[in-house]
């Protein structure tokens, strides 16, 4: 165990974790969307789990730094806040938030990352980006809707951890980047009970084709 | 390419599958079954086929031993491969700086827009498919289109439609033709 100190509060702490999990563990919250446990490199692309640590010359992603004894951190910097609003306009400006139509549980944990780094939930003053994609992707045994993924490559890895041959990647480069399923030989009937990326989807961009059709004829009911 | 899920499937039939299928083999024998070979497979047999049909996918990932998913992720990274056979009419527009300052994507737009397919796809007839490109080397002529091979320069909206004229007219002589000999 080693000693670590997290707002001012004096926190002790398993050696191996990294702050974030030293902080979630202790009820501290850090906005994150990419990080998984089962990960062993941390993916560290939402770029919301920013902290200050004493001795560092700026913010850090606490997914990526393990906690020393002694260590003392800082969640709410303006600096660490300055980052966070900045990488969550960006991702705000590929997702345009439907609450009404969208199934994640409210509020969403973009809506509560929005609120502890308060910022709403538009990307202003960015703006918008259509990138032409459409609204509903037919993935076989699932749905997928690029608008709401945020990218976290979550899906993506959990597959790859049960399968190791993976169902699920990720399609071109740069802005149109978005997750793609292609059905192998080897794999072709997997997806039926699995439904761990839709679990691990922290934005419902993945919906098992079932609860859709069931939900769509609930409503026409 | 449509989003996400591939969809050339329709386009692609049995047939020409199994005709890609019987020659991969011979491609495969130059390779070893290494994932650091996915690259250079994958270019041979575009370089053969002219696109990466679903079927081809499926054989390079059994060959090397990784998934389908993650040779199509692969492959969609790079502007390179096609997914599309290629149609009758191949467009393709530069996007290079001097056709990108002087409008190419609204020429790009134009064809798209004419055909109802985005780059990198193929009518269902598979009369026509475009291609964006980098600089074809004649940037004086900019904003370029190179179909079927021919160069054409100074493009416009207006030569774009000009060019739909011809080849609807050369396709209405083609078929009067068929159904002449067929008759
Ligand atoms: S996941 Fe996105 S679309 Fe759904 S409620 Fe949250 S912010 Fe809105
Ligand atoms: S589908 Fe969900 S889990 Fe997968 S990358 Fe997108 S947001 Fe993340
Ligand atoms: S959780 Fe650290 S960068 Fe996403
Ligand atoms: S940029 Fe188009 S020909 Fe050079």
């Amino acid at each position: 165990m080693v000693k670590i100190t997290v707002d001012d509060r004096e926190l002790e702490v398993e050696e191996h974790l990294t702050v974030l999990e030293a902080c979630i563990q202790n009820g501290i919250f850090i906005p994150n969307l990419c990080f998984l446990k089962t990960r062993h490199h941390p993916h560290a692309s939402c770029r919301l789990c920013f902290v200050s640590i004493e001795g560092y010359d700026r913010p850090v992603t606490s997914c990526t730094e393990r906690v020393r004894d002694g260590m003392v951190v800082k969640t709410n910097t303006p600096e660490v806040r300055a980052l966070q609003k900045s990488a969550f306009k960006l991702l705000m400006s590929l997702h345009p938030c439907h609450p009404k139509i969208c199934p994640t549980e409210k509020p969403c944990l973009l809506m509560r990352i929005a609120k502890h780094i308060g910022v709403g939930l538009n990307p202003k003053p960015l703006e918008h980006i259509d990138r032409g994609l459409p609204d509903l992707v037919d993935f076989g045994p699932l749905y997928y809707v690029p608008n709401r993924c945020v990218l976290c490559a979550k899906c993506i890895h959990t597959c790859r951890t049960i399968n190791q041959m993976p169902l699920l990647t990720f399609a071109k480069r740069g802005i149109m980047t978005m997750v793609a399923y292609f059905d192998g030989e080897q794999n072709t009937s997997i997806c039926a009970n699995c439904n761990a990326c839709v679990d691990v989807c922290p934005v419902a961009a993945l919906l098992p084709k079932s609860a859709f059709t069931s939900s769509v004829e609930s409503r026409k009911a | 390419m449509e989003a996400g899920k591939h969809n050339a499937n329709q386009l692609v039939t049995e047939e020409e599958e199994r005709a890609i299928a019987e020659k991969l083999p011979a491609i495969f024998r130059e390779f070893s079954q290494e994932r650091t070979n996915l690259l250079p497979i994958l270019q041979r047999i575009q370089e053969t086929f002219k696109f990466l049909s679903p079927g081809a996918m499926r054989a390079v990932a059994n060959y090397i031993g990784i998934s389908t998913s993650e040779v199509y992720g692969v492959a969609t990274f790079y502007n390179q491969f096609r997914f599309h056979p290629p149609g009758r009419h191949e467009i393709k527009v530069c996007m290079g700086t001097a056709c990108h300052v002087k409008g190419g994507d609204i020429i790009l737009e134009n064809f798209e827009r004419k055909l109802g397919i985005k780059e990198g796809e193929t009518t269902p007839d598979r009369e026509y498919s475009i291609e964006r490109v980098a600089c074809v080397g004649c940037c004086a002529l900019a904003p370029v289109a190179v179909v079927d091979d021919k160069v054409i320069g100074y493009m416009q909206p207006s030569k774009v439609e000009g060019l739909f004229l011809q080849f609807e007219i050369q396709r209405k002589i083609r078929e009067g033709q068929i159904k002449a000999e067929a008759s």
